[in-house]
């Protein structure tokens, strides 16, 4: 289904009277799987030879990446735990990508998220865990929401450029977190690690029947292909594609930019937001300063890997959050740093942006063209 | 407080000294992403750069006893960091600021990676300066104990000023950042004056990550930054690409910096958090007044991507 929409498109645009062979008809979708592939592949290479030169053997590594990150049914369901927030943190970056905004600040949506359903489930100490969850799924979405939803109101209306923005409110969530934990949020028993209490057994999402995976996988699929299905599927969508191809062209033919922004941002925002959700109510199950564990960072290159494409998120935070979920092991079993998870990530992210250049340039799909 | 006699002079005294010290990685970033951005370029990386920087130095420093060595590695570091930059950016249809984010990951993973082993040992510090010998009172001595790197910056501000007015290569910077099409009219490669000028930055921010741990705070951890690098890119937009501008903003930054640690000298702890984020609030206020939906920055690059 992807492919039709996203051929169909592309087939019309580019060459009306193609030969409908294979390679004309699926040359875009071939490009879009080929060379972000080739991208991870040369990445996995250059980090190869990078441990080699610590003395480490390169099979060894990949054989230890794919027994953390699939080898195992067990790896498996770490990997799908790390994948959840990934889906939703890659969102905040690829919805307002739509608009032609790069925003980066999810890990502070994140954090905003946390501590907004964090403080719902506290303000709420005596009710039904399904009106607490309810509760707090609202309060991180909102929370979040808003929060980049911040950057995009200063976009819009102060022309403050929104990647930067959001990033410094990565740091100002940060403080913030850390100020209300450290303060009027701050459970008196936590000692060493200040942390806000805990939101209550009863109130964990808890994990999907016969696995160790939570729930927050569902939410993050939900999320995904409801955001497919906006971006794809619905005028809203395609008023949000058409005014982040050419923005002059938006307001001539009298479309709300400044509403397009905003509620994109929101929607972006809300999802990152409902990732700090899933972690508080199916991991930590209190704030403290363990949620900037840079899922938000992470969020960015997943979606980018994914071409910013709602549905291409999902497997692409499968796989990053198998990098991630190897990485425990690659410490105990080779002695490799913790930061080896991050150099691979910087190196892949790299090695796809510079695959950019690629596109439209492979001489067997040049047929197309 | 030991010293009474000074009671709460303490604060505005602690963010005197403060402003040196901490506004020096500010200054050095600055400086350099100024000179990257004026090519035409923005470089988001420089976070990554700071943090290699810092680690390099310290590094070189501990295995040779040598700060000043450990200042020149960490450069080094830095221009290379700065050639990976220009260069991926060089290949058609790539997003600057993509790659500067993508190389904020790698370096401070990159960092991370190597300097785990040094974490545990302690390498030989920059020296500073005591220009106040004079006094007495001991938080004056510690305010104007100044380390020779913020001299070198506060003398490379207005050298920099100068060249960009005057000199061929500001010259040939400025117009490269200005109108690609014109510099390349004129027979120069945009990609190589760009190049020169992100890795002549990314040296510059190099240095300023050495200050980071050969100075003050003066050690290696993974916490070194949180956000310097970055606040210091935003901070050339408000300085409007003007290095003395970019020199009164980082000390400013440094001020506000300090005030936290400053605040809980004299007791007065409520808040820290808060007051650790104020240069971060700070460069959001400033870029909110600065900045208009209506007009493009006064003193913008036109090829600059990032004022669109």
């Amino acid at each position: 289904m992807t492919t039709d929409t996203a051929d169909g498109v592309e087939a019309v645009g580019v060459a009306p009277a193609a030969d409908p062979g294979f390679l004309q008809r699926h040359g875009t979708t071939i490009e879009y799987v080929l060379i972000p592939g080739a991208a991870l592949v040369g990445a996995l290479a250059v980090f190869g030879v990078f441990v080699a030169l610590f003395g480490k053997n390169p099979l060894d590594l990949y054989f230890y990446m794919y027994q953390g990150a699939f080898g195992t049914w067990f790896s498996w369901q770490n990997t799908l735990a790390r994948a959840a927030p990934l889906i939703l943190t890659a969102l905040c970056t690829a919805l307002p990508a739509q608009l032609g905004m790069v925003i980066i600040g999810g890990e502070g949506a994140l954090l905003i998220g946390a501590l907004a359903a964090t403080g719902a489930a506290l303000a709420l100490p005596s009710m039904p865990p399904l009106v607490v969850q309810l509760a707090m799924v609202c309060a991180g979405m909102i929370g979040g929401g808003s929060w980049i939803m911040l950057s995009g109101g200063l976009r819009q209306y102060r022309g403050v450029n929104e990647t930067i923005s959001s990033l410094l409110l990565v740091y100002i969530a940060l403080a913030i977190l850390n100020h209300l934990v450290e303060g009027v949020m701050r459970d008196p028993a936590s000692l060493n690690k200040p942390s806000t209490r805990e939101i209550g057994a009863a109130n964990m999402i808890g994990s999907i029947p016969g696995t160790d995976v939570h729930w927050g996988l569902v939410f993050g699929l939900i999320a995904a292909v409801a955001s497919y299905i906006l971006i794809y599927h619905t005028v809203f969508g395609f008023a949000a594609r058409v005014a982040g191809g050419n923005i002059r062209a938006a307001k001539i033919v009298g479309l709300g930019v400044g509403k397009l922004i905003m509620t994109i941002c929101f929607l972006a925002g809300a999802s990152a937001g409902l990732a700090g959700m899933v972690e508080v109510a199916a991991v930590q199950g209190r704030t403290n300063a363990n949620l900037a564990a840079g899922y938000g960072f992470t969020g960015i290159l997943v979606a980018f890997l994914a071409r910013q494409n709602p549905l291409a998120i999902i497997p692409v935070a499968i796989l990053l959050g198998g990098i991630s979920a190897s990485g425990g092991l690659l410490q105990r079993r080779l002695g490799l740093p913790d930061a080896s998870v991050q150099v691979l990530q910087g190196i892949i992210f790299a090695f796809v942006l510079a695959s950019d250049a690629l596109y439209g340039r492979i001489g067997f799909l040049k047929g197309k063209s | 407080m030991a010293d009474g006699t000074i009671g709460l002079w303490t604060v505005p005294l602690a963010v005197f000294g403060g402003a040196i010290r901490v506004s020096t990685p500010f200054l050095f970033v600055s400086l350099g992403e100024c000179i990257t951005e004026r090519s035409g370029r923005i470089n988001l990386g420089l976070e990554g750069t700071l943090v290699m920087g810092a680690m390099s130095a310290y590094g070189v420093s501990y295995l040779t006893g040598s700060p000043w060595l450990g200042v020149l590695a960490a450069g080094v570091t830095g221009s290379l960091l700065g050639a990976l930059h220009a260069g991926i950016c060089s290949l058609p249809r790539v997003n600057d600021i993509a790659v500067g984010i993508a190389l904020m990951l790698f370096g401070t993973g990159l960092a991370f990676y190597l300097g785990k082993p040094l974490i545990e040992p302690t390498a030989p510090r920059l020296p500073a300066i005591d220009f106040g010998w004079w006094s007495d009172i001991a938080q004056l001595r510690a305010a104007l104990r100044i380390n020779v790197l913020f001299l070198i910056g506060v003398v490379l501000a207005p050298v920099l000023y100068w060249a960009f007015r005057t000199t061929r290569w500001g010259l040939l910077i400025r117009t490269a950042g200005e109108s690609s099409d014109a510099a390349r009219a004129m027979g120069y490669s945009v990609l190589a004056i760009r190049l020169k000028a992100t890795m002549v930055g990314g040296f510059l921010a190099g240095i300023g990550g050495s200050f980071l741990s050969l100075f003050y705070p003066g050690s290696w951890n993974e916490g070194l930054s949180s956000g310097q690098g970055i606040t210091a890119v935003a901070l050339v937009i408000f300085a409007r690409w003007d290095p003395m501008l970019c020199l009164w903003a980082s000390l400013a930054f440094g001020g506000a910096a300090a005030l936290g640690p400053a605040l809980q000298s004299v007791g007065i702890t409520s808040g820290y958090y808060l007051f650790n984020a104020a240069p971060y609030i700070l460069t959001l206020a400033i870029m909110i007044i600065t900045c208009s939906p209506k007009r493009t920055l006064t003193g913008a690059p036109a090829e600059l991507s990032i004022t669109r």
